[in-house]
């Protein structure tokens, strides 16, 4: 974009940023994730008029489709799945610019076409040879989708140009498969050309974090040791694994959530004020908060994995995770991860962090909860504070989406009695109802070349370093504990906090 | 749940509101602001759908004051206040209430709104029709730190332009000018697409819509460059033709929804550019409290300085003055009759 227009004002914040000229490939555009999310993405995007006039979306799968087949496909998961009411003329604006591509991943004549597609997008459609590559493919195609972006010329930026490769979790399965895959994504794209997509960080909750935290006097004077006891994170999915079983087996809970959503979460929770709010600052925090992680000397103690059992859930009969179809009987894969890890700075010495992820738990959700210690001393007699719990703040991520704060209160009465309340804060309340979707954050941002709400390598391999350790325990030592589908995990996971003297919340 | 309340006060209201609440089972409220209408009954029930749409982003207490008009000298003496307090489902995502004035009460409504805005949340003030011309000095919208007007809903757009230019206030703003909002980011986002200098720009549109005006005076602004408005049939706004020193660009607009961008050396796309309803636009609206200084410099810039022959001949520009409101007026008069109806629509349909 060029600096001096003229149009352009900072202080005219009604214009929003529109993407400039460029356009988006998306690689393995049959599955789920691209019908459901990118494609109604995309649409709301081009609703909300936040897409550039010529943008365009190429389409790149085996299936043997004509481009108004590829367009059918798009106009159906929009009006499905996308968020704001369908539109007959943005659906013009945007069916311009569709286009498919058919082809395997070793099919060099497919990426040849692919580059005649692009070239041709560039002069109809005027994208300025500006695209963005998204991988959605699962993780064994990544090196060959990136080897033949290069081969073919398709990664190459000529000047005033752009090329980016977009990525999906898994990153990797542990620290040195994470550091061959960046080594074959950096080999083609520059690091500042790579984003990877960990959806919880386009949600509004989660960058709402680092506003309650500084754009507040309130909260931050307590955010440290000497008021915080401990801090919970969970993402709780009511699901089973569906049908991802190839996927899951092997994965399993810590490396498919924690290394990623609940790691990011920890790092937006503990990180100091960045400096400012571009991505060199925020990354440069996270780092430094997750290179300060340290796992317990005893893992055997303070780590718990499982996998559901036979039970119900919500009213409905689940099978067992051993029992579930494609899945090993004699597998190990953890469906829970409870572990607990401290922080070695200042801030935080001597704070607990528990962070728990689980399929088949009671319901989906997904918080943070910051519980203060007790007051250290209570004029009220232990009678009357006996129902009294540790004051909390807990950040609702999904859904329900909000904060809530938990403290004391008096019983109205006669008597001095005093239980928790809380008071709460909750998004669809305050602020719109239609909150933007993460992906549609994350697509403008990736167009726009903003990478603040994308982790960066060193991240994800920090992250690695703090979960490979517990893997390999894992792998060494005893079976995964059962717990009974639908309930709020294993009793090893309850009873690991209550050695330290707490309680799981209940989310 | 409804409440009707006749011949009431505000402190009435307030009990009827916590008593609503109560019976409904939501005594939390997480309201961010405070709307206030000021309407007329012709006008009442569009401008509250619109508002109630707009709730669904921007959950808040609404207040629609309805001035009712007395008949006879006995009604003006006696003033009265209803109510009809709406929570729950029938409110959207806030709290509604209708407030009817007659008599007297009608020049004192902000004692009325006064004890009914939210604490410490901040305060809107919208007129669908009729605004006074000086909103910041009206007793209620004194009271607000955001002042919501429509010139597109007026008789003569161009001097009520003039007027508000006049009587701005930080906080001010105008639907038309809202109205205009996508056309600014794509003119702007055409602009990012080439490293052009603008040298002439002509705004084409519909007559007696001052969004053409806006939008002229805007550019004019920005661009420090003559900016020519001339008139077509519609709907609102046609079209925009930027002169530059590598060619035309052109935004263009027949049909209401669907815009052609056309850059000399780029390939023409087709944007979507729809006109919006007055829900959408309040919303938009709403989502910004502060002062729009950009709107202020625009309706600054002064419209009779638009259709000026080039820069720096200001020595006529007494001369430009008069012959487009001018003629606008005369125009106006003309046709006034028939027009009259459309005109007093707020909706941009």
């Amino acid at each position: 974009m060029s600096s001096s227009n003229p149009l352009r004002d900072p202080a005219d914040r009604r214009l929003p940023r529109i993407a400039g000229p460029s356009g988006l490939v998306i690689f393995g555009v049959t599955g789920d994730l691209s019908r459901k999310k990118l494609m109604p993405a995309v649409y709301d995007l081009a609703n909300r008029g936040l897409l550039p006039p010529g943008f365009s979306l190429v389409g790149f799968a085996r299936r043997d489709w004509e481009h108004e087949d590829f367009a059918q496909v798009v106009h159906d998961a929009v009006k499905e799945h996308s968020r704001t009411p369908f539109r007959e003329e943005v659906w013009q604006q945007l069916i311009q610019g569709m286009r498919f591509v058919q082809g395997t991943f070793d099919d060099d004549e497919a990426f040849e076409r692919l580059r005649g597609t692009i070239e041709e997008l560039d002069k109809a459609q005027g994208t300025g040879g500006n695209f963005a590559f998204y991988l959605s493919v699962p993780p064994k195609s990544f090196p060959v989708v990136i080897q033949q972006l290069k081969k073919h010329g398709l990664a190459d930026q000529s000047s005033g140009s752009w090329r980016r490769a977009v990525i999906e979790k898994p990153f990797g399965h542990d620290l040195k498969s994470a550091e061959e895959l960046n080594a074959i994504v950096h080999e083609v794209f520059g690091s500042d050309q790579v984003f990877r997509i960990d959806h919880y960080l386009g949600k509004e909750t989660v960058q709402n974090i680092l506003a309650l935290r500084f754009a507040n006097t309130m909260f931050e004077p307590i955010w440290n040791r000497s008021y915080v006891d401990h801090v919970q994170i969970t993402m709780a999915e009511d699901i089973g694994i569906g049908g991802r079983a190839g996927y899951y087996d092997g994965i399993g809970a810590a490396r498919d959530v924690i290394q990623n959503h609940l790691l990011q979460l920890l790092a937006l929770t503990a990180m100091e004020e960045p400096a400012s709010f571009d991505a060199d600052a925020l990354a440069a925090e996270k780092t430094k908060v997750l290179g300060a992680v340290r796992l317990p000397k005893d893992l055997g103690r303070d780590t718990v994995h499982a996998q559901y059992a036979a039970g119900w859930q919500g009213g409905e009969k689940a099978v067992g995770y051993l029992e579930e179809e494609g899945i090993d009987p004699k597998s190990k894969t953890d469906t829970y991860a409870a572990i607990k890890v401290g922080i070695d700075n200042r801030r935080w010495a001597g704070v607990p962090f528990y962070l728990r992820t689980g399929k088949r738990l009671g319901r989906r959700v997904t918080e943070i909860a910051v519980v203060f210690q007790r007051a250290p001393h209570s004029p009220f007699d232990t009678t009357a504070t006996e129902e009294l719990g540790s004051n909390a703040i807990v950040i609702r991520v999904q859904p329900d989406e909000g904060v809530t704060v938990r403290f004391g209160s008096k019983v109205p009465g006669t008597s001095m009695e005093i239980r928790d309340v809380s008071m709460d804060f909750a998004y669809g309340e305050s602020f719109t109802e239609s909150s933007p979707e993460a992906y549609e954050r994350l697509i403008l941002d990736v167009l726009l070349g903003d990478a603040n709400l994308f982790p960066r390598t060193e991240e994800v391999e920090l992250s690695w370093k703090i979960l490979d350790p517990i893997e390999v325990y894992w792998d060494q030592h005893g079976t995964p504990a059962q717990y009974p589908a639908g309930t709020w995990g294993p009793v090893e996971a309850d009873d690991m906090l209550e050695r330290d003297g707490r309680s799981w919340r209940r989310p | 749940m409804k409440t009707d309340l006749t011949d009431t006060t505000a402190s009435k209201i307030n009990k009827a509101l916590v008593l609503g609440r109560r019976a409904i089972g939501t005594p939390a409220i997480g309201m961010v602001l405070t709307l206030v209408i000021v309407t007329d009954e012709e006008n009442a029930y569009d401008a509250l759908k619109a508002a109630s749409d707009a709730a669904h982003e921007h959950p808040s207490r609404t207040l629609v004051v309805i001035r009712r008009i007395s008949r006879s000298p006995r009604d003006r003496t006696r003033s009265r206040l209803d109510a009809e307090v709406r929570l729950g489902a029938d409110a959207g995502t806030g709290e509604t209430i209708v407030l009817r004035l007659y008599g007297d009460v009608v020049d004192h409504a902000q004692s009325v709104v006064l004890p009914l805005l939210l604490p410490d949340a901040p305060v809107v003030v919208w007129w669908p029709v009729n605004a006074p011309l000086d909103p910041a000095r009206d007793p209620l919208g004194a009271l607000a730190q955001r002042r919501v007007t429509d010139t597109y809903a007026c008789e003569e757009p161009i001097r009520e332009l003039v007027a508000r230019a006049d009587a701005y206030a930080p906080g001010d703003t105008d639907l038309s000018w809202t109205r205009i909002t996508p056309w600014r980011s794509m003119l702007a986002a055409a602009l990012d697409q080439v490293d052009c200098q603008v040298q002439a720009v002509e705004v084409e549109g519909e007559e007696f819509n001052p969004s053409c005006e806006l939008l002229a005076m805007w550019l004019a602004d920005r661009l420090d460059v003559p900016v020519k408005r001339s008139a077509s049939s519609g709907p609102g706004l046609t079209a925009v033709r930027m002169d530059t020193d590598c060619g035309p660009v052109v935004l263009d607009r027949a049909d209401g929804s669907l815009a052609n961008l056309s850059i000399q050396g780029q390939p023409s796309r087709a944007v979507a550019l729809k006109r919006r309803d007055t829900a959408e636009l309040i919303a938009e609206e709403l989502r910004r409290l502060d002062p729009d200084d950009t709107y202020a410099s625009a309706l600054r810039y002064g419209v009779d300085r638009l259709n000026s022959p080039a820069k720096g001949e200001s020595g006529d520009r007494g001369g430009a003055v008069a012959a487009p409101v001018g003629t606008v007026a005369k125009a106006r008069a003309k046709d006034a009759a028939q027009e009259k109806t459309p005109v007093r629509k707020a909706a941009a349909k």
